[in-house]
């Protein structure tokens, strides 16, 4: 395709998995929109961990405090040495070095040094398990949150973008915690116990050194301002180009056989260009931050070194102070570096914790909690299902409007009717994937909405018409219909689903490992084993949806004496395309528009002129090309 | 990993200039204490303001180089890395786009889009890290020593005695580093693909009930996870400090045998600090190359990942030379096989009929039986490993590729639309199409009226896969893609399943009249759809079990007699 306009490209967010943490130390802004409120409740999350937060404070402030301690020690230790010497130099008196100062110095210093280590040794130790375990926590919250969501959310929000929720904001989060959290607060207790120093040891020179900050925010603040503009352009070519990916190659036999090959590639290359040259200006310019301040730094240094020089001859400072003032400036800039690029890491940070709270705070199913005694006991549920007035709709107009069915235990129901008359819907609401808006659905006279809803499914058997199956054994893929089930239910299940005789062709029978995409067998052995599965699951009730329609005409042969088989003395619904299969069900009801405009048995409906019959006519007087 | 050097060895001139770049940044970085030292002992101690002043800006003058050369090695490090990136991109599209459709779902579609995106990003980031930050490390390192031990030999043992200790630290940290980085990148995948199954399979989860226990598979991953990050980073929390402690002891150990050779007068104050300089330089050399090991693993696997593509063998095809210029009369299979790489059996076994201009083919069989693999040998999608294919009597290998899909429309059994206009998913089938014939395309698919209905008629945007379409609407508007090639072998799989009786009558009418004097052939579930083909192939398990008219195959065969039953019960044909 040609390249659209700009609105149609907002859709692809970075959803695609561009990776949204700091990979490097300069990130697209990503604006959060309530920050306080969102920040505030990121930090209810370190509450389990206060306590321990707190000691880890405590030990930075220590070991940082040692850390900055050192290089006045060893300033004082330099002064010794020089003066010991210059005073051999001058004085053939004097002894010279004070070696055993000296040793007692540099023997607290090692001290200071060794301390300083084993303090920050025990806080990232801390802060490791901390950090993880906070977002360990998160993930877990999200988990059951998932559970709760109610399916209109997932059918209307695309996959990629929960799943970008959980994986790159959640990442982000922790990177954050781990590194930036940690550094922030050892960089300002660093900052502050320099300035002290550098103040003890000379105020002169301190605010010398303190002009460079101002001169460095001033430099690195353009340049900030143009590294996120680039990023920016780099993640939305990011975009695109992953756009343009997707789609070629999900339309692979299309680009093929229309030979449209070359356009694609170009159309490629040319985003491909594009990206490209934001990445190399968004590297770029994030490259040349660091030397940039070091050169700052370095001005700052002669200056110092000016103005040392001359405090000096005046006598005013030692000369190891000077060295340990100049440790210290170095020290100063890179905590202040560090820091400069705090305000966007946060504010991503914040933005991802948002989009993680926004999953969060999805309205959640309403559950029910209590449950009555004894509601529903798989073994005992006789399967009268009554649809009592009931009215629907996915949005606000209604789609159903009071519906009344009635089935009585063992009855075979089949759901007929043109695409978007409300099968699905009807299954839907069974299901309580989705709740009524009036009336009520009764199972053996008890209304299911209050019953809990996985006690309610597992009386339900269900094939879908996505045949999903997970990355693993084909047994276990099986098993997921009953989890206690021994090798040999299963290898049973598989036969009754005719299911077994391809199974056991594979070269790893049973043990078969299926892909992420199940990618290895076809889509009718796919059919297969979610029959399988649901055979296995052996539940009181059935519901078909529109399963048979994608398994063969030949392989249905068989799968159909296998389901009626299964559905004997279960209360089934079937829905399908060809009547032929569902001449025999106790109940047909043929929906259109979302209402059931017809129900009765197959000899009934035909008597009757209704829509049926058209339908009827439809599929068997059809003509192939005339 | 072989592989991706190649890709850098290409850019091998901007990685020399590089290696200069790094050179002289890393002399004016060693450059630096020297001066710093000499402004101390001869200015600093002495009170020689002008020296302080003429070294202060000669140091400054170097330091200005260094951030030339800084300057330019950002600009080489992500012209490099960026350019590294844009290739294999544009590698791995291209090599993909070659795939048969074989190859595609071997690696899975899913699969393949991250390996051209994330991947390689992943790549591209730790090369930036690898040319602007550790190819300093050697040059520091050597240059580190060498200034070291020009200044003073003797105290240079100090460092020669510290550095195997913190190599040593390094060598061992890495050791159990590297294997647990690589466990937390597996892992994380591993959460992500749960994670991503319960999304796709949420309905199926909840109709059995299965929350909980899928919740305890993605609390497993969760904990796995958690472990050993907690592990890695608690070594990270290790190494940074143990680094720390290695490099101030060392220090001291210089300040004290330094202090006993400034009593002896054979070293300065000035030379001892910028000693000191120099032990933090080497050590910083040291400590960033040990940061490699936290970007390689990540890398690594990445790497892996694109190389896997990258060397993957394209079923390659033979493109042929030879042109079609009269129009195809015939297309004729003779004991055509079709084995999938690897699989143990033909999918497709001794299959031969003949396809006329002017009639329409049907094939029907079951699930597996080889529908689908059989018609997309006609295109080449897959090429038949035994047998020949004849169109009009000529190797259809010896006809140019491209020459022969062009005279090919076919429609594939799942609707696939790109994002974009009606008009452009149209003209998808014909780069040129004029207005007229998009819209007789759409008019034979039954597609115009509903376009027209649209808000912005043949303009109106169609989202990624037609997502805002029905079914029947993508089916149709598929279907006028490929009319408007005008083709001269019309290829249906399956395509008419989502359509209502009535539309699908009136565009098999408009089709016909369209194509009465082409190749049709029609692949179907339903027999009632087929009845009036000049020839129906029935299909079972990759073997013919039977051509002829309905009529004949009904009373005939086996095959077919069961089919029919299970469609219309025992009572056969009302």
């Amino acid at each position: 395709m040609t390249k659209h306009n700009d609105g149609s490209n907002k859709r692809h967010r970075p959803a695609h998995g561009a990776p949204r943490g700091h990979g490097g130390m300069f990130v697209g802004l990503d604006k959060p929109k309530n920050f306080r409120a969102t920040f505030r409740r990121l930090l209810t999350y370190l509450r389990p961990f206060r306590l321990r937060l707190t000691f880890v404070l405590l030990i930075a402030v220590l070991g940082t405090a040692f850390s900055v301690i050192g290089p006045i020690v060893m300033g004082k230790t330099i002064t010794i040495i020089f003066e010991g010497a210059y005073d051999a130099v001058t004085n053939s008196a004097a002894r010279g070095v004070d070696f055993e100062l000296v040793a007692k110095m540099l023997l607290f210093l090692a001290g200071l040094y060794v301390f300083s280590s084993l303090f920050q040794f025990v806080q990232g130790y801390m802060i490791a398990s901390i950090s993880q375990r906070l977002v360990y926590n998160m993930r877990e919250q999200i988990f059951t949150k998932l559970n709760r969501i109610p399916l209109a959310h997932f059918d209307k929000t695309p996959h990629g973008d929960t799943l970008s929720r959980v994986t790159n904001d959640v990442d982000t989060i922790a990177s954050t915690l781990q590194q930036t959290v940690n550094s922030f607060f050892t960089s300002i207790i660093t900052v502050i116990g320099i300035a002290i120093m550098m103040f003890v040891i000379s105020p002169l020179l301190t605010i010398i050194a303190l002009i460079s900050i101002p001169l460095s925010v001033f430099v690195i603040r353009p340049l900030l301002k143009r590294s996120q503009k680039y990023f920016g352009n780099q993640q939305r070519t990011l975009g695109e180009l992953n756009g343009h990916v997707e789609e070629m190659y999900t339309g692979h036999i299309e680009v093929t056989t229309f030979g449209r090959e070359e356009a694609s590639i170009a159309q490629f290359r040319n985003v491909n260009d594009e990206l490209y040259e934001a990445g190399r200006r968004a590297q770029f310019i994030s490259g040349i931050v660091m030397p940039v301040m070091n050169f700052i730094g370095n001005i700052s240094y002669v200056l110092i070194s000016i103005v040392a020089g001359i405090l000096v001859i005046q006598r005013t400072i030692a000369i190891g102070d000077i060295q340990a003032f100049i440790t210290y400036t170095k020290q100063f800039t890179q905590p202040i570096s560090q820091t400069a690029n705090i305000a966007n890491i946060i504010q991503s940070t914040i933005a991802a914790a948002e989009r993680v709270f926004q999953l969060l705070d999805v309205e959640e199913e309403k559950g029910v909690t209590a449950t009555k005694e004894m509601l529903l006991r798989t073994d005992e549920v006789k399967g009268n299902i009554r649809f009592d007035d009931v009215s629907f709709g996915y949005d606000d107009t209604l789609l159903m409007r009071n519906l009344h069915i009635d089935v009585t235990s063992g009855q075979k129901v089949a759901i007929v009717g043109p695409t978007g008359a409300g099968k699905t819907t009807l299954v839907n609401l069974l299901m309580r994937f989705y709740d009524v808006k009036d009336g009520a659905i009764y199972i053996d006279d008890i209304d299911i909405t209050t019953i809990p809803r996985a006690e309610l499914r597992q009386t339900i058997g269900m094939v879908l018409q996505d045949t999903w199956l997970f990355k693993g054994t084909i047994k276990e893929n099986i098993r997921f219909g009953k989890e206690t089930a021994t090798d040999e239910e299963v290898i049973a299940a598989a036969k009754a689903a005719y299911a077994d005789d391809f199974i056991t062709k594979l070269p790893d029978g049973y043990d078969t490992v299926l892909n992420e995409e199940a990618s290895n067998i076809s889509q009718g052995q796919k059919q297969l084993l979610t029959i399988a599965r649901a055979m296995l699951a052996n539940a009181p009730i059935m519901i078909l949806d529109e399963a048979t329609s994608s398994v063969d005409t030949r392989t249905e042969l068989f799968i159909q004496r296998a389901m009626s088989e299964l559905m004997k003395g279960r209360t089934s619904f079937i829905i399908a395309h060809r009547l032929s299969t569902i001449q025999d069900a106790d109940l047909i009801l043929v929906m259109d528009e979302g209402q059931i405009v017809e129900q009765g048995t197959h000899e009934a409906l035909l008597q009757r002129d209704g829509l049926y019959k058209t339908l009827y006519t439809s599929q068997f007087a059809g003509k192939a090309p005339a | 990993m072989r592989k991706l050097a190649q890709y850098i060895a290409t850019y091998k001139r901007y990685i020399f200039i590089l290696f200069v770049l790094v050179f002289f940044q890393t002399l004016s970085q060693l450059y630096l204490p020297t001066l710093m030292g000499d402004i101390v002992d001869n200015g600093v101690v002495v009170g020689n303001i002008p020296y302080i002043w003429k070294i202060g800006a000669l140091m400054l003058f170097v330091a200005a180089i260094g951030v030339v050369m800084s300057i330019g090695i950002s600009y080489y490090a992500s012209h490099v890395a960026m350019r590294v990136g844009r290739d294999i991109r544009n590698d791995i599209f291209t090599h993909v786009t070659d795939f048969s459709v074989h190859d595609f779902a071997q690696v899975g579609t899913a699969s393949l889009i991250t390996r051209t995106t994330n991947d390689v990003t992943q790549i591209q980031q730790a090369l930036v890290m690898v040319l602007r930050m550790f190819l300093m490390a050697p040059f520091m390192l050597l240059g580190g020593v060498l200034m070291a031990v020009s200044k003073d030999f003797m105290l240079s043992l100090v460092i020669l005695f510290a550095v195997p200790f913190i190599a040593v630290a390094i060598y061992f940290i890495m050791k159990k580093g590297y294997p647990l980085f690589q466990a937390v990148q597996k892992r994380l995948d591993r959460l992500n693909t749960i994670l991503r199954e319960n999304l796709t399979g949420i309905r199926v989860v909840r109709a059995f009930a299965k929350e909980r226990a899928e919740q305890k598979r993605l609390q497993r991953a969760n904990e796995n996870l958690t472990d050993v990050s907690i592990t890695v980073n608690r070594l990270m929390a290790f190494t940074m400090p143990l680094m720390m402690l290695l490099m101030n002891v060392t220090i001291i150990l210089i300040i004290w045998f330094g202090s006993v050779r400034i009593d002896v007068g054979t070293m300065q104050i000035g030379d001892l600090m910028a000693f000191i300089q120099y032990v933090m330089l080497i050590l910083m050399a040291l400590m960033m190359a040990s940061m490699m090991f936290v970007i390689l693993p990540r890398a690594s696997v990445s790497a892996k990942r694109i190389e896997e593509v990258l060397t993957m063998k394209t079923s390659k095809q033979t493109i042929g030379t030879e042109t079609l210029t009269e129009p195809i009369q015939t297309i004729s299979f003779q004991n055509v096989a079709y084995r999938y790489p690897n699989a143990q059996r033909n999918t497709l076994e001794n299959i031969s009929f003949t396809l006329e201009a002017g009639k329409v083919t049907a094939i029907i069989g079951g699930t597996g039986s080889g529908k689908t693999t059989l018609i997309q040998l006609i295109p080449r999608l897959l090429e038949a490993t035994a047998g020949t294919i004849t169109v009009n009597g000529k190797d259809i290998k010896l006809i140019h590729l491209d020459r022969l899909r062009e005279k090919i429309g076919y429609v594939p059994q799942r609707a696939l639309l790109f994002s974009g206009t009606v008009k452009e998913n149209v003209r998808f089938g014909k780069d040129n199409a004029s207005e007229e014939e998009i819209v007789h395309a759409l008019q034979i698919a039954q597609a115009d009226s509903f376009v027209r209905e649209l808000d912005l008629g043949y303009e109106s945007f169609i989202e990624q896969g037609g997502a805002n379409l029905s079914g029947g609407q993508k089916q149709r508007l598929s279907i006028a893609r490929a009319l408007v090639r005008q083709p001269q072998i019309y290829l249906f799989d399956d395509s008419f399943s989502a359509l209502d009786y009535e539309t699908d009558k009136k565009l098999r009418h408009r089709l016909l009249q369209e194509a009465s004097d082409k190749i049709m052939v029609i692949v179907a579930q339903r027999v009632s759809t087929i009845i009036d083909a000049d020839q129906i192939i029935v299909l079972d398990k990759g073997r013919i079990a039977g051509i002829g008219t309905h009529k004949h195959l009904s009373e005939t065969n086996d095959v077919y007699k069961e089919i029919i039953t299970s469609q219309y019960g025992k009572g056969g044909i009302a």
